[in-house]
Order: C-alpha cells, then sequence, then structure tokens
C-alpha cells in the first residue's frame, strides 16, 4: 500500500508541472518560486531539526558497542567497536559517515532445515553506497551549472564521469550506478516479505522522489533535450537572486520540481539521516562510562545531606538530657 | 543546548557546504555567452531551437550516417539538401571555432571531442566570406584518414 500510495504521489508531481507548465504555462512559479521556498525550507528546516536535537539532553552514555570496551592491559580492546576516547569515536565516525560500517555488518537470517542461520549479507551495504556515492558525485557534478568559470575539479570530475563516451552527450557512471542501486534498493523491500511488511510509504517516497529526479535529469540529457546553455542562464540567475525562468522543455520544470519536493521534504521525513548521524548518542559517544563520572542530567539535584555532627547538633539537648555522649570531635574540627 | 562548541560550528559548516553557489558568485558578474553568428548565413540546418538543443545529437547522427552508413546527404526539415560535414559544411557558415563553439562550451563546461580528429578553421578575423571557403576545403584535405 504505501508503495502504491508513494508512486501515486510522484506521478502527481509529474501531473502537477505538465499542467502547471506544460499548459498553463506557469513557469515562474515552477521554475523560480518553488525552488527558492524549497531551499528555504530546507536550509531552515534543516539548521531547526539540529538545534532541537541539541538540546535533548543524553544523560546515559548510550554506545552501542560491539567489541571489547578498555579494560586492564592485558585485555586486548576494541578501538574501534568500543571507543574509549574522542580520538577513537572520530576515528569511528568518519569510517560510519565514509565506509558505512554498521550497514557492513548486516545479517540475514534464514531457516535451512531446523535451524536458523544467520549469514553475513552484503548487498545492503553495497547498494546503499553506490547509491550515496553516485548521488554525491552527481551534486558535486551539478556544480558546473552554478559557477563561472567551472572549478577544474569539477570538469575533471565529470569527464571521469562521461569517461566511456558513450553516446552523445556522453553517458554518465553515476547515473547508470544510482539507477541500479535504486533499483536494488526498492527491489529489496518488495521481495521479502518480512521488509515488505515494515516499509511505509514515508520509505517509498524518498526512492520514488530521487527516481523521478534522476529519470527526469537522464531524459533530459539524452532524450528529451533542453538548451542547456539557456539552463544555465537560469541557474546563473539563481544563485545572483536574478533568475528568468527559461524557454524550455517540460522535462526541465519537472526535473526542478522533483528536486524542489526533494529538499522540501528533506528535513521532516527520514532523509534528515544525513545530519542525525552526527547527532547519534549510539555512535558519537566515548564508552568509558566505567572510568569516568560523566555530568548527570541537568534535572539532576545534589540531594541534601545531614552529617552526624549536624545531627548532634539539632538534638543536642535530647542527647544530654537523656545521657547520651556528645561526640566531641564535632566541635574540635571547627 | 548542549554541547554548543560542536553542534554550533556544525550547523555553520552545513549551511556554509549548502549555500555554496551563492556565497561563491556573490558579487561576481553572471556572463551571458554571445555567440557570433555568421552574417551573410540566415538559415542553419535546422530551426534555430532545434540546433541550440540537438546539435549534439544531430552531429553524432551524421558521424554514424557517414562512417557507417556511407550517406552524406542529409535532407533537413525544410526538404533542403545538406552535405553531412562538420568540417565543410558547419564551419562554412561559422568560420571561427572560438567565437562560435566554444562560446557556450565553456559556458557550460562541456568538452566535446569532435577537434580530435576533425581541423577546426583557422581562426581569422573577418566572417564567412568565400575566402574562407577555400580556407576550409584545405582544412579538410588534412583531415586524418581515421574518422574517429
Amino acid at each position: 500500500m504505501g508503495a502504491v500510495f508513494a508512486l501515486v504521489t510522484v506521478l502527481a508531481f509529474v501531473i502537477v508541472v505538465y499542467v502547471g507548465v506544460g499548459i498553463a504555462g506557469l513557469r515562474g512559479l515552477f521554475g523560480i518560486v518553488i525552488p527558492y521556498a524549497a531551499f528555504l525550507v530546507f536550509l531552515i528546516g534543516m539548521v531547526y531539526r539540529m538545534i532541537e536535537w541539541a538540546k535533548i539532553p543524553v544523560p546515559f552514555r548510550i554506545v552501542t558497542t560491539c567489541g571489547q570496551q578498555k579494560s586492564f592491559r592485558w585485555v586486548k580492546r576494541s578501538r574501534l567497536e568500543s571507543p574509549y576516547n574522542n580520538f577513537e569515536v572520530v576515528l569511528r565516525m568518519i569510517l560510519e559517515v565514509f565506509a558505512f560500517r554498521s550497514l557492513f555488518r548486516n545479517l540475514k537470517a534464514e531457516i535451512k532445515g531446523p535451524n536458523l542461520i544467520y549469514g553475513s549479507y552484503k548487498w545492503l551495504w553495497l547498494g546503499a553506497i553506490a547509491f550515496h556515492y553516485a548521488f554525491f558525485t552527481i551534486l558535486l557534478r551539478h556544480f558546473r551549472f552554478f559557477s563561472y568559470p567551472v572549478p577544474e575539479p569539477i570538469q575533471i570530475l565529470d569527464q571521469i564521469d562521461s569517461f566511456f563516451h558513450i553516446g552523445l552527450p556522453h553517458l554518465y557512471m553515476t547515473d547508470v550506478v544510482i539507477l541500479a542501486a535504486l533499483t536494488f534498493l526498492f527491489l529489496r523491500r518488495l521481495a521479502d516479505p518480512k521488509l515488505r511488511y515494515i516499509s511505509l510509504a514515508s520509505d517509498y517516497l524518498p526512492l520514488f522522489m530521487i527516481y523521478g529526479l534522476v529519470i527526469s535529469g537522464i531524459l533530459m540529457r539524452h532524450f528529451f533535450k533542453v538548451d542547456v546553455t539557456q539552463v544555465k542562464e537560469f541557474t546563473m540567475g539563481l544563485v545572483h537572486f536574478n533568475p528568468k525562468a527559461p524557454q524550455v522543455g517540460v522535462i526541465f520544470y519537472i526535473h526542478i520540481f522533483f528536486l524542489s519536493a526533494l529538499m522540501a521534504y528533506f528535513p521532516f521525513s527520514k532523509l534528515v539521516h544525513m545530519l542525525g548521524v552526527f547527532f547519534s548518542p549510539t555512535r558519537n559517544l566515548a564508552n568509558n562510562s566505567r572510568a569516568v563520572r560523566h555530568q548527570p542530567a541537568p534535572w539532576w539535584k545534589k540531594p541534601k545531606f545531614k552529617t552526624y555532627c549536624e545531627w548532634q547538633e539539632e538534638f543536642k539537648e535530647q542527647l544530654i538530657e537523656s545521657g547520651q555522649p556528645i561526640d566531641e570531635d564535632c566541635y574540635e574540627k571547627k | 543546548m548542549h554541547d554548543a562548541g560542536k553542534v554550533i560550528p556544525g550547523i555553520i559548516a552545513f549551511v556554509l557546504f549548502v549555500t555554496v553557489p551563492f556565497w561563491t558568485n556573490f558579487g561576481k558578474a553572471a556572463p551571458k555567452p554571445q555567440p557570433e553568428l555568421p552574417k551573410e548565413y540566415k538559415k542553419c540546418v535546422e530551426s534555430k531551437e532545434f540546433m541550440r538543443r540537438e546539435h549534439m545529437k544531430l552531429l553524432r547522427k551524421w558521424r554514424f550516417d557517414v562512417v557507417r552508413n556511407n550517406m552524406r546527404v542529409y535532407i533537413n526539415s525544410e526538404g533542403r539538401l545538406i552535405n553531412m560535414s562538420l568540417q565543410n559544411e558547419c564551419m562554412r557558415c561559422h568560420t571561427s571555432k572560438k567565437k562560435f563553439c566554444d562560446v557556450c562550451h565553456d559556458y557550460v563546461a562541456a568538452h566535446p571531442y569532435c577537434w580530435n580528429c576533425h581541423i577546426p578553421p583557422e581562426e581569422k578575423k573577418g566572417w564567412a566570406t568565400k575566402e574562407v571557403k577555400s580556407l576550409t576545403e584545405e582544412a579538410s584535405s588534412k583531415q586524418p584518414a581515421s574518422h574517429h
């Protein structure tokens, strides 16, 4: 059901743009107003998210560990799986962010005869890393539309990506990779009944929106051509706050609309994992609770203790009356 | 806010990263590419809009037709017969690669590989004239045997 809902939503996007630009000719709305608004929602929403997260106290060290923590000197410890200091935490985070180590640990459970067997299952990791790196490269490549002169590294990246010289304009490797990875990530959810059951519309929608973004981009580059010079004049206008909506095909506006929808959806969806990974207390803390007394929760107040001397002072008369001995040490120290 | 010392630099880094196109272009002029059009010729192979959009696909088709199928004549949408040749036909009117091709290609950072094999016409100050025509013919005789 979730997949169908997401698919209908994405198709509705295409129809809205087709009607809005193709028929009603609202180029200013779809080319300028919506992209700017979406970018603002993205920027403000993401900053708001981070501030809200930072307000939440984390009174306990709740590190997820999967290795031996620091113990006696003769016990071999695992620095990455159970980081003890901030340096090890940083190493762990770098590997998590750039190499998706926790996905690499993914297992698959299967019942073989009478036995439940867990086996290594790297496909999720492979699909995820292919998708993310392809998407990031595509993002960087698009900087050629937002800079003049285009920086040399971006041009080199572009030429490496189109290295095989397939077709004209050349086919980008990342376009192929991202389509394959998206298809895998989508089919993965459909193929396994358990995974299908726990998948919601909010799992499919980002996938489909990125699909729409990628497919509209590929169509625009290779099939329904648009005048790329006009497109760049427009994008340069956007960054100079002086845009003029270009007179190009609807496919360009569909591409821009998918991007806008994705940007606006970002802070409200699972896509915030882009920032959330840095805010995960299970990942960004050192597992050193046994060695360090950590800052208690902010609502924690020191309880009022009463020393023996204070108690003796309070009941001194009664103590003397009943003939109890008085601890003279209390008075000597003063 | 907790860990403000880490969170605030993080927020600043994020904002700087996503606004790169805005601040890297701030205060810079936004030039518009102005390719010089031939003065003597008014009509290109197809309409201006089509050429702006699809010239690369057209040239690729031409290459395929000439090299693979030995077809050398293109019939355009008006029924005009056109010699399928970059050096002898396109550059006959667009006599300057620098003032025509490169203007937009540099602007959008496109790197067409046409000139890996073809020879661009010698850059001259004047525009499409009859003198230049002979020049392109001379250039075509220098064309290497392999086409791609």
